[in-house]
Order: C-alpha cells, then sequence, then structure tokens
C-alpha cells in the first residue's frame, strides 16, 4: 500500500530531514528503504526511531563487549529490562535510565516522567516494582540556577514516587561546577517477579489484536526523543519546555495494578510501555522482536484534542501508556480488567503476517514500512574515538603528598594546612559528604514493608516477603575519577558499588547502569566512552557479575562544554539470610574497629583536595541563558592529578572477605570510606541513630591517612574474639586493628582529633539545609 | 476478629496493611474494592493511606463519594469500629466521620521520617491496651498532616479525651520542634464522639517488626482485636 501525504503537511525532503535531526546520508537510506519519498508522518517515525535515544546507534557497536550472561540470568537481551534468578522461585528484574535534559529544562516534571518511564521498564516484564533509587548530579550549591533545579528534581522524584506508592530507598548525589549547565538525573528501579510469570515483548500471532491502555494522547512530549535527548544543549533549550512529558502517577499506579492483574490470566502475548518514541518504538519493536508485522487504526487512539494529526499521534511520549498484544478472542477478559481499574482500554490493530508497520488514518494509510527498517536496520555508527591532546593548561602530575593548598602559592600568603579537627568538621558539612537526609526525607522509603536498611547506609536492603532471604542496592559513580582517566574510573565506581552492598552482607549478583557522556561525533568524547565501556567490562568479568541491562546518554554537553564522563553503576546483591545483613554503625561498646585497604590512599583527587585544595582561579563562564561567574570545578581543578588501578583480585577479596565475614557473624558492622576518607566514614560510622557512640583511633596521623582517597578502605566492627578468624577471611589483604568503640560519644583520633559525637552529627546533618535555606 | 481494607483508586498501604493484620497478627482481614456497598461481616474497617484518586483535588476530597463511604457512615452510626491511617484519616475528616481537618505541613514539603507520639487518653477500643502517657514510635510519610480544626472545637474535643495521640520529643514533652507538620496542639490521632471511629496520620501498619524499624504499632492492633474480641 502506498501511504498518502495529508493536507496541509510540508513537503519532504532533505532539508526537512535535517530539521528533524536527521543526516543527508540517512535521509538517503530511509529512500533507498522505502524506494520512495517518505510521507511527512513517516519521516517523522523514523527521524524518533533512528534517533540516538531510540537506536543506540553510536553505541551499539560497543555494548556488545559487556558480559551479559551467566548462571543466574534469566531471559534474553533485547527485552525491556535484564532478570536476575534470586532464589526460591524469584527474579529480581532491574535498570536504571537518565532524564537528564528533561530535568534540566523542567526538573520537577523532568524527573517525575524519569521515575515514570522507569517503572513502566519493570512492570512491563510482569515485575511488581519495590524500590528506585536516584543518581543525581547538580551543579554548584552556590550556582543561582541550583537551589530551582535541586527542589525540583527532588520534589519530582517524591512527588511521582511517593503518590505511585513505589519506596524511593537509596541514591547518590553530587554537586561540583561541571554539572552547571547539564545536571543528570538517573532513575533505577527494581522489580520482583515469580520467575513463570515473567512477561515478554515479542508479539506474535497473526490476527491478535493490539490493545492501547492507560492515558489518552496528546502533545506532549514530541520529539522528546530526537530533539531533546539527541542533541546537545545550546542558549535555545528553554524553548524545548513543550518537549517535556508531564507525569500523571495516579494513572501510573492503576496501570501497575492493573497490568499485574492483567498478566495473571495468560491472555496477554507481549506488552511494552510507551516510552520514548511513544506508539511508534512500541509497536514497532514488540513486532520486530517476533518478525510479524503490525497495523494500528490510529483514528481509534483516545486523544486529549480531537485535532493531533497521525505524525503528532505516532510521535507523542504521553505518558502512562501500554501498548499490548493480546490472545485473539481473549481480549474481552483483558479490556474487563482494565475498565474495573477506570482506565482507557481500545483495541487498536492486530498483527500481520507481512513484516510492514503500517499505520491508518481514515481509511487510508499514512506510513508503511518494512518493520526492519525500524528496528535494525537503524544506522550504526563505529564513530572516531581518540584520547584527547595533552591540555597545556593542565597541571603537572604532582607526586604523592604535593598537594598544594589554599593560599600555598607564590604571594597567596601562609601555607594554611587545616588542623586535622578543622578539616573533619570542615568536610562533614561539604555538599558531597554531609547527610543527605534533607533530600530522602522527601521520600516514601517504607511503602511495601520491605525496607529493612533505608537511605543513608551503603546500601539500601530489602526482605523477600515469605523466604528469608533479601537483597542489597546501591548505586554510585565517580565522575572525579573518570575525568582523570576514563577507564580508571569506570572501574574505581563498579569497584565501589560493589563494595557498599558487600557491606550490607549481600553478594553482588547483577550490574546495571547508565552511561552520562558529551556529544559522541566528537572523538575525545567517543572515546571516553569506549574507555568506560572497556572499564565496566573489566571490572565485570574480574568480579564474575553480569551487566544485565543498561542505558546510555550522550549529547550531555552546552554550548561545547561538556559534563565529565558519568557511568552511573548500580549493583544488586544478595543476602541468603536477612538476619544477618549488616549495618553501617558501630553498635556495641569495646568492638574493635577494624581497617582493611586494598592500597595506600591519596590526597589528590579528594574531597579534601576538592575543600582545601588550591583555590581555582574565577572565570567567566556562559550558561545557557544565564550569565555568571562560578568557580572553576573541583572537577576541573585535580586536572593533572594521578588515579591508580588497583589489581582486581584485591579488590575482589575485600567484597567477598565482607561476604563472607557477614554470613559468618564474625563482622558487626562494615562501612565503606568513601569522600572524606577514613576519618569521615568512622565519624559516620559513630552516627549510630538510636544511641550516639564513640571511637578510640589509633594508626592514622597523617592527613593522607585520615582524610585520602582512591584506595578502597573498608572500616569494620568486630568483637575481639572474632579479629583471627576475620585476618583469615581477608588473606591476603592486611586487617589494620584502629582501636575500639566507645560508650562514651567522643571520636578521638590520635593525636589531633578529639570531638563531640553530637557535635560532628550537628555539622553533618545540618548542611544541607543550611545550604539550601529551608531549615 | 474480622477485618476488611478498603482499597480505593490510588491507595497505597492496603497491602501493608492487609500483611500487617493478616501474616504478623493472625487476623482474619480481607480486602474490600470502592466500588462495593457491603461490607461482609468486618468488626473493624481500615481505611488506609496512599493518595486515593491522585489526591489531586484536596487529600480525601474525591474518595468520601465512593459507593462504600456511605456503607461505612452507616456501619459507623451503628458503632462498628473504624481506623483511619493517613490518607485514610484525611477521607474520614473529608466525610464529617471525624472533626477537622488536614492541611499541608508547614515545611511545605512530603516529610518521611520516625515519630514519637504520647497517648493521651487510653480508655478507648484503640488504645485500652496501652497506659496513659506511654510514647509510642511510629512512622509519618505525608505532604498534608497538619491538623487544624476551630479553638472551640479542639476544646471541646479535649475535655471529652477524643485527641489520642500527640507528636512529643523523646522525653514525652511537647515541643515545636517534635511536631513534624505544624499541627494545632501537635494533634497526630483522634477519635470522634462515641470512640469507635479512630485517625491518626502516624502508620501503626508499618510498626509491626523490630526487623523493619520497631513494633510499637502493634500496640493499637492489639487493643483493637481486645475490644473486637
Amino acid at each position: 500500500m502506498t501511504p498518502v501525504s495529508l493536507a496541509g503537511e510540508p513537503v519532504v525532503d532533505a532539508a526537512l530531514a535535517r530539521a528533524h535531526g536527521l543526516t543527508d546520508d540517512e535521509y538517503a537510506s530511509i529512500e533507498k528503504w522505502l524506494g520512495r519519498t517518505p510521507t511527512f508522518t513517516e519521516l517523522g517515525v523514523f527521524s524518533v526511531m533512528w534517533s540516538e535515544h531510540c537506536s543506540y546507534k553510536s553505541s551499539r557497536k560497543h555494548l556488545k563487549m559487556l558480559p551479559m550472561g551467566g548462571p543466574r540470568v534469566v531471559g534474553g537481551p533485547g527485552e525491556n529490562a535484564g532478570a536476575l534468578d534470586v532464589g526460591d522461585g524469584w527474579v529480581a528484574v532491574f535498570k536504571i535510565e537518565s532524564h537528564n535534559h528533561p530535568s534540566f529544562v523542567e526538573p520537577y516534571q523532568g524527573a517525575a516522567t524519569g521515575v515514570g518511564g522507569i517503572l513502566r521498564d519493570i512492570f512491563t516484564m510482569g515485575a511488581r516494582p519495590i524500590a528506585t533509587m536516584d543518581s543525581l548530579k547538580f551543579g554548584a550549591l552556590e550556582h543561582p540556577r541550583s537551589r530551582y533545579l535541586v527542589s525540583g528534581v527532588v520534589g519530582g522524584i517524591g512527588g511521582y514516587g511517593n503518590c505511585v506508592g513505589v519506596p524511593t530507598v537509596a541514591g547518590e548525589v553530587m554537586f561540583d561546577p561541571a554539572y552547571n549547565s547539564n545536571i543528570l538525573v538517573n532513575a533505577f528501579c527494581l522489580g520482583l517477579a515469580r520467575k513463570e510469570q515473567l512477561q515478554s515483548a515479542r508479539a506474535r500471532g497473526v490476527g491478535n489484536p493490539v490493545l492501547y491502555v492507560g492515558s489518552a494522547t496528546g502533545r506532549d512530549g514530541i520529539h522528546g526523543a530526537s530533539l531533546l535527548a539527541s542533541a546537545e544543549f545550546d542558549e535555545t533549550s528553554a524553548s524545548k519546555r513543550p518537549t517535556v512529558q508531564v507525569g500523571d502517577p495516579f494513572t501510573e499506579k492503576l496501570l501497575i495494578e492493573a497490568c499485574l492483574e492483567a498478566m495473571q490470566t495468560g491472555a496477554i502475548v507481549a506488552i511494552q510501555d510507551m516510552g520514548a518514541a511513544g506508539l511508534t518504538s512500541s509497536s514497532s519493536e514488540m513486532a520486530g522482536r517476533g518478525n510479524v508485522g503490525i497495523e494500528l487504526v490510529l483514528d481509534k487512539i483516545p486523544l486529549r484534542e480531537a485535532e493531533l494529526t497521525p505524525y503528532e499521534i505516532l510521535l507523542s511520549e504521553s505518558q502512562e501508556r501500554m501498548l499490548l498484544v493480546a490472545e485473539n478472542g481473549r481480549e474481552n477478559e483483558l479490556l474487563a480488567i482494565f475498565e474495573k481499574w477506570d482506565l482507557n482500554a481500545i483495541v487498536i490493530g492486530r498483527i500481520i503476517r507481512e513484516e510492514r508497520w503500517r499505520a491508518l488514518w481514515k481509511g487510508q494509510p499514512v506510513a508503511d514500512i518494512p518493520v526492519r527498517a525500524l528496528t535494525d536496520a537503524a544506522p550504526i555508527y563505529d564513530r572516531p574515538a581518540s584520547a584527547p591532546k595533552p591540555d597545556s593548561t593542565a597541571r603537572p602530575t604532582k607526586a604523592e603528598g604535593s598537594l598544594r593548598l589554599k593560599g600555598d602559592g607564590a604571594g597567596k600568603g601562609s601555607p594554611s594546612r587545616p588542623a586535622p579537627n578543622a578539616a573533619l568538621r570542615a568536610l562533614l558539612a561539604s555538599p558531597n559528604v554531609c547527610s543527605r537526609r534533607w533530600i530522602f526525607r522527601q521520600y516514601d522509603w517504607i511503602v511495601r514493608s520491605n525496607t529493612v536498611v533505608g537511605p543513608g547506609s551503603d546500601a539500601a536492603v530489602l526482605r523477600i516477603k515469605g523466604t528469608h532471604r533479601g537483597l542489597a542496592l546501591k548505586v554510585d559513580s565517580n565522575p572525579r575519577a573518570c575525568a582523570l582517566d576514563p577507564y580508571i574510573g569506570t572501574i574505581t565506581t563498579v569497584c565501589e558499588a560493589m563494595r557498599n552492598v558487600a557491606c550490607a552482607g549481600a553478594r553482588p549478583a547483577g550490574i546495571t547502569n547508565c552511561l552520562n557522556y558529551g556529544n559522541p561525533e566528537r572523538p575525545e568524547i567517543m572515546w571516553q566512552f569506549v574507555k568506560g565501556i572497556e572499564g565496566l567490562r573489566d571490572a565485570a568479568l574480574a568480579f564474575d557479575v553480569p551487566v544485565i541491562s543498561g542505558n546510555v546518554s550522550f549529547y550531555n554537553e552546552t554550548a561545547g562544554r561538556a559534563i565529565p564522563p558519568t557511568p552511573t553503576i548500580a549493583v544488586v546483591g544478595i543476602l541468603e539470610d536477612i538476619a544477618k545483613h549488616l549495618k553501617s554503625y558501630f553498635a556495641v561498646p569495646d568492638d574493635l574497629i577494624l581497617m582493611i585497604r586494598t592500597a595506600p590512599p591519596l590526597l589528590e583527587a579528594s574531597e579534601y583536595a576538592a575543600v582545601f585544595g588550591e583555590e581555582s582561579d574565577e572565570r567567566e563562564t556562559k550558561d545557557t541563558g544565564h550569565d555568571c561567574r562560578v568557580p572553576q570545578g573541583a572537577i576541573d581543578a585535580i586536572r593533572g592529578a594521578e588515579v591508580v588501578l588497583h589489581p582486581l583480585f584485591l579488590e575482589r577479596r575485600l567484597v567477598e572477605g565482607l561476604v563472607d565475614g557477614a554470613e559468618r557473624g564474625l563482622i558487626r558492622s562494615a562501612h565503606d570510606a568513601s569522600e572524606g576518607g577514613a576519618a569521615v566514614a568512622l565519624a559516620e560510622a559513630c552516627f549510630n541513630p538510636h544511641q550516639p557512640l564513640g571511637a578510640d583511633i589509633a594508626g592514622l596521623e597523617s592527613d593522607r591517612q585520615l582524610f585520602g582517597e582512591g584506595a578502597s578502605t573498608v572500616i569494620i566492627s568486630a568483637a575481639a574474639g572474632h579479629l583471627e578468624e576475620l585476618r583469615r577471611v581477608f588473606e591476603p589483604l592486611e586487617v589494620t586493628v584502629l582501636g575500639r568503640v566507645t560508650e562514651n560519644p567522643r571520636l578521638r583520633i590520635a593525636p589531633e582529633v578529639d570531638e563531640e559525637v553530637n557535635e560532628l552529627m550537628q555539622i553533618y546533618e545540618d548542611a544541607l539545609p543550611r545550604r539550601l535555606g529551608s531549615k | 476478629m474480622r477485618w476488611a481494607v478498603v482499597r480505593f483508586p490510588g491507595s497505597l498501604d492496603d497491602d501493608d496493611a492487609l500483611y500487617a493484620l493478616c501474616d504478623v497478627l493472625g487476623q482474619d482481614a480481607s480486602l474490600l474494592w470502592h466500588k462495593d456497598e457491603g461490607l461482609g461481616d468486618a468488626q473493624c474497617i481500615v481505611l488506609p493511606g496512599g493518595f486515593s484518586y491522585g489526591d489531586y483535588l484536596r487529600c480525601g476530597a474525591i474518595a468520601r463519594f465512593s459507593p462504600i463511604m456511605k456503607s461505612i457512615a452507616k456501619f459507623a452510626a451503628d458503632g462498628g469500629l473504624v481506623l483511619g491511617i493517613c490518607n485514610g484519616f484525611q477521607i474520614l475528616c473529608e466525610a464529617h466521620l471525624l472533626p477537622g481537618a488536614l492541611t499541608r505541613n508547614r515545611s511545605l514539603t512530603f516529610v518521611c521520617d520516625t515519630v514519637t507520639v504520647r497517648v493521651e487518653n487510653c480508655h478507648t477500643p484503640f488504645t485500652r491496651s496501652i497506659r496513659h502517657g506511654d510514647l509510642l514510635r511510629l512512622p509519618i510519610k505525608h505532604g498534608e498532616g497538619c491538623y487544624v480544626a476551630p479553638e472551640q472545637e479542639l476544646r471541646q474535643m479535649e475535655e471529652r479525651g477524643q485527641v489520642l495521640l500527640r507528636y512529643v520529643d523523646n522525653d514525652g514533652r511537647q515541643s515545636d520542634q517534635a511536631n513534624p507538620n505544624g499541627s494545632m496542639r501537635a494533634i497526630a490521632g483522634i477519635a470522634n464522639e462515641r470512640f469507635n471511629v479512630f485517625g491518626l496520620m502516624p502508620h501503626p501498619e508499618h510498626a509491626v517488626e523490630a526487623m523493619l524499624g520497631g513494633d510499637d504499632g502493634l500496640k493499637i492492633f492489639h487493643s483493637i482485636v481486645a475490644s473486637g474480641g
């Protein structure tokens, strides 16, 4: 069938294709696939399906490097999210996705719909969402737009998550000027399903009806995937606000319950949410996976405004919509369930034998495209990747321990090494270290009655009802290390996420990732990305933990300035016995405090360096529509510093030692030292929420020992009688005895630190509310 | 004892209430759909937490018109026990089964935290297994939990003993800092004049297992069981 153009539609040519984000070569390829000029509707369809966001055209080649298989992995790749067998017949489904650009343009709705989208990716697999986490990167807190963005994003995550009844159990937040003009919002969701209940997104069965379920279609989000997510920012970005969707968590909650109920009938053949590129991507992808065709009657689609054109209907990214293929003859069973939940549910098409993707409007075809042209045939690019030329403005690599302090430079006054107790206080109040309670207090983290350990710990711990099992989960990133070396930085990030999960006593079982980078058309960005993938691959192989799902976010740059490479890594671990999970804080006076470290720590590229390091010059930075002076970022300031790759078998030993020690009941608490080093970790471990405790510590005497980072460091507490066995558990790593837990809530680190724990807690808790001006 | 938990569209803590009642307390509890009118043979009806109908208008303002609410009003008028938790409390106020109203938190943000409440009247079906002045640690999670009522109404409620729970600090003292949402007179939970309808913002159903952070909520459920026979 030759599709028709509609009255009033623009003439399709290469110029119009360019305005849709397609290159001339891509446009030529489309004409070749069709053997004719595409209709305006078809051009729109191709532009979203071939966008970076939907087609992964720059990343697909490299993503194949990742180890995706393993004895626990269930189902093949290509489904909406990966799945992991976690025992007792349960399968964990999890994935993390970015919603960076929408959240920068419209923080509340951008973040809210980010949560909504990832929830749908999970329940479309037949899994009930039981937890979400978020990884957030904001600009400097002092930046004039930051408070607006922070409160908008946090409000949006809470507004959606709280209303949909899925707890937000963990997360991470970082503030750095490198994100002033391009924040990151990565949302993670974990769901649980019985193994036999997993759903497919593979259409089959010629004649099977196609059902549209959920919200009516409106104009929101048109070209979200192609123009907003797949292009960098410039001064016109504010005008892209209409491409951000608006979320309705109430409808999402109904969709979750209705879909999970409908799945119980067994009448659903395939199901997929209408996410990026909406109806177009969900229908073509389900057909493509099943090697069938699909025919959609657009007149039947419920609309918010009567005048929507086929082009707009197909490209709309209105939220809270699902597309499903039903067993022929059983559609009424499903329609009755959706009606009970007061949801729109209409048969809008059918599966056809011919592998064509066809859309009809007023009795005539407006699009008729080979399915494969939209899915598999989307272009794949092997973009050039090359390391950046040595930067002449970067400082020379400094020898260890030669960090230059503020006022250290010529003509800037005398050197001013802060006293360790003052440094500790300053670090506890640093936005990148201090308590995140101001944020997570706005999230419901207890609904569904599974949260054993909530936000504010190394990893969240959830129980699996009806079993003795539990899951631990954490999301991490380390853009400082990645900015210095995108390969080592990614490995460092994976190790940290593994360690966090192991600090809860859980054995790491699966990885998901969200890879945030700049414009892949620039060889140095592509190089960062490829190095990141290689790092992720090598770390996953070293830990023997599969990468079960992931997402790539390119074009995170504004006016030619890219974010630092930011691979966000989430790890899910399994606790065979939930009763053996570990908390991050000390619990029993007189317990030994022990430290296990894989290498000597470094002060460079640390939070200490960011807070006390040589002051960087203020410089003029031009943001999207916001001219303002911002200090050069901590990430910029560390250029030229050194990162070290530690032997990965030692990293794995550390993680395994934690899990073994927990399973054998040898460890009372475990806490990973991250920003701020061992001293901050010791203080945090004293912050027992029931009863603050103290610690008497010796053997951490230099600033490097106290505040250094870059080496994997874990602080554990244990009964004295377990020391010798713990030494064997962690072999060949050394277990250092640092001191003892004290009932008196004072943190003493000989010779210079002696602080009231209650005061330190106050500093730690007050920092964020004070800086966000809402205390 | 036979319990029923009402599921409105947008109810979120309905499964948690059922879990607490059936799995933890071993009670006979079932779900009621908001479009139902019959209440079966339930002796206590629970209106759970959540965002009924999305709460895009005032919290509970639409749920009160659900078909089941007519039956619940009659059940309460006949002396049946009704427990409204969080959104359930908001619905009971909107339905005028309880006095006053719940408005936006003083902070204007959602608050999820654990609070201490003091039991102010232990001569009710909901508190009879607790001693006067006992402190309970219970979670809260709401955006609109600031209890308000006219001053005269508040005075009468206090005289009749209708204020059952008040936010206090860990030592049992009322203070501005211990009041998480700005409620008048630090009110966390109230009963009607007949003491058979109880609404509270804290979540007793989320405080029934030590592993999940505490089990003080059991004291409220045990009281109801002792009352219902």
